[in-house]
């Protein structure tokens, strides 16, 4: 029900995501999902591929710090409140949203929604019986 | 004006015979009183019955950082500790500071010393000596303090900070006299700037600077932006704290000696020989008169060589030439001592950090800016923003606590910080004094 995804850490400096990707590229590595997190100084890239693994020891031998978290990727559908439904069934818990990134399905009817929580095993559970389906790591790894 | 006519302007052949008369006692106390020191005396196969001349000065061990270290805090004190009145510390090359002590003797001597640099530098009777160097562990504040006061000035304790108000003090109080380090003198002129106030329209005339080091450009920077004589003053607290020597304002070249009270040599920081005179080398001080923290050939690290050329002050002390580096990787923050090791100390203990920084130094302005730059190793990395912030905050905190310096930390790619082969380039000083 976990989704892995990994996590670069970044110097602001121009061409330091390009690299990123370049690297990933010659490597054959297709990027699902990304969402970057900027700051003055530094920036974090979080990104979902096909093959994590992989990733992140093409990533570690050109010398980038490399971190690997679980996240949950929820199917949405592409609709007027339809993040809202999700949200407000969070919202009496005391789960808190650490960061969350969207990208919509090839098909275009759902969007799918990366979910970082404080307290992963509880939102999994509540996420569950509120009947809202949570994709695999197998289902976002290989869309 | 000299302050002590009868001492600073003794002939050289009087004052080397004062000189050794003091060593030696000085020597034979140290020996009795201070076991480390009689210790690395024995090692060395020297007694104080040895020391017949001043050049026998050179059979003495010497004494470094490292020796005040090993004897934290009080190990070096050469008298009951109820003699004791006044206790101050500087940086360390770790998490302990050097401490070192005072007999009211000692404080009387300091005092006298201060009052010969305000006097070296023009001051008098009837001054008001805004004195701005920081009061507290650091012996600036309050070593200055004591002069102004044995001078007859009246001194105003302002301390470092809040530049606002110094200036309306300045204004209201009529300050004649500034003292402070030479990086803040400069903070001043800009805080004047901002508030539109025409320095000529205040009533300095001099100011005594020091506590970090310096240049003639920053002189001349000084001394037209502030409308005063800028006055390099020397001192670190392992010998006395300020008031070690002082430029006169007749010459301002060079800073004299105290030399009644301190025996200075210049030695090649290599072999540890005896400079010829005149020649370019580490500065070491051996105390004459001190009584509960004397050293014996204390290390400075300090580059400088000495002028022997006799001064239109009418001073025969030899003066020594503006410290032009060190021989080790200390640096001067806004005044404050840091030494590399100590910001790696506090990088160290914080858990998964790794060894690997660089410490860059500039100057914005008139102010010194530290960034401490941190490798961002898996130990440490975080997918979350706040957890990386929040550790570079700590580590802001904890050089804030340890050190009494700002820096803001930069966090950075591994391996973006240059690996030497054998010592790692630490220091990166961009500043242009």
């Amino acid at each position: 029900m976990k989704v892995e995804q990994i996590s670069v850490f970044l110097e602001n400096k121009s061409g330091r995501l390009a690299d990123v990707t370049n690297i990933l590229a010659a490597a054959g590595i297709n990027i699902r999902a990304l969402a970057l997190a900027d700051t003055t100084d530094f920036g974090i890239l979080r990104l979902i591929v096909n093959d994590n693994e992989k990733a992140k020891s093409v990533l570690k031998e050109n010398g980038f710090t490399v971190g690997k978290t679980e996240v949950i990727a929820v199917e949405v559908s592409d609709r007027p409140g339809g993040l809202a439904a999700i949200l407000n069934v969070m919202r009496d818990t005391a789960i808190n949203v650490e960061y969350m990134y969207a990208f919509i399905q090839k098909s275009g009817e759902n969007a799918i929604i990366i979910f970082r929580f404080d307290e992963l095993e509880k939102a999994i559970e509540v996420l569950r019986s509120a009947g809202i389906r949570i994709l695999s790591g197998e289902e976002i790894y290989s869309i | 004006m000299i302050w002590n006519e009868e001492f600073e302007t003794l002939p050289r052949e009087a004052l080397e015979a004062l000189q050794l008369k003091r060593l030696q006692h000085q020597i034979e106390r140290v020996y009795a009183a201070v076991p480390y020191y009689r210790n690395k005396m024995e090692e060395q196969g020297v007694r104080p019955s040895d020391i017949k001349t001043l050049r026998d000065i050179s059979r003495l061990p010497f004494t470094t950082k490292e020796d005040l270290r090993i004897n934290y805090p009080f190990g070096l004190f050469a008298v009951p500790f109820e003699q004791v009145v006044r206790i101050h510390a500087s940086s360390g090359t770790t998490g302990k500071p050097t401490v070192v002590g005072y007999t009211k003797r000692d404080i009387d001597s300091w005092a006298e010393l201060m009052a010969r640099t305000l006097s070296a530098g023009g001051a008098h009777q009837g001054d008001v000596v805004h004195n701005a160097y920081g009061y507290g562990l650091f012996t600036g504040g309050l070593g200055a303090h004591y002069g102004a006061e044995r001078l007859g000035a009246a001194v105003i304790p302002i301390s470092g900070g809040n530049s606002k108000r110094q200036i309306m003090i300045m204004q209201d109080f009529g300050s004649t006299v500034l003292m402070c380090t030479p990086s803040y003198a400069l903070n001043l002129a800009d805080v004047m700037k901002e508030m539109q106030v025409e320095p000529s329209s205040l009533k300095l005339r001099v100011g005594l600077f020091g506590a970090e080091p310096w240049s003639e450009n920053m002189r001349e920077e000084i001394q037209k932006r502030l409308n005063l004589k800028a006055i390099d003053i020397f001192g670190l607290s392992e010998v006395m704290g300020p008031g070690v020597a002082s430029e006169c304002i007749e010459e301002q070249h060079g800073l004299h000696i105290f030399e009644d009270y301190f025996i200075p040599e210049i030695v090649d920081p290599k072999t540890m020989e005896p400079m010829p005179l005149g020649e370019l080398g580490e500065l070491v001080f051996t105390t004459l008169t001190k009584e509960a923290f004397p050293v014996i050939r204390y290390r400075t690290k300090d580059l400088s060589r000495l002028i022997a050329k006799p001064c239109s002050c009418g001073r025969t002390f030899y003066r020594m030439e503006r410290i032009t580096g060190r021989t080790d990787d200390m640096l001067i923050i806004r005044g404050v001592n840091v030494f590399p090791s100590q910001i790696e100390h506090v990088l160290m203990s914080i858990e998964g950090v790794e060894p690997h920084y660089q410490i860059i130094v500039d100057r914005q302005g008139s102010l010194d800016i530290v960034e401490v730059q941190v490798e961002v190793s898996e130990n440490i990395f975080s997918d979350e923003v706040k957890v990386l912030e929040k550790l570079g905050k700590r580590i802001e905190h904890e050089i804030k606590d340890l050190l009494g310096i700002s820096c803001r930390v930069k966090l950075v790619e591994p391996k973006t910080i240059q690996r030497s082969e054998g010592k790692a380039q630490r220091v990166i000083d961009k500043r242009k004094l």
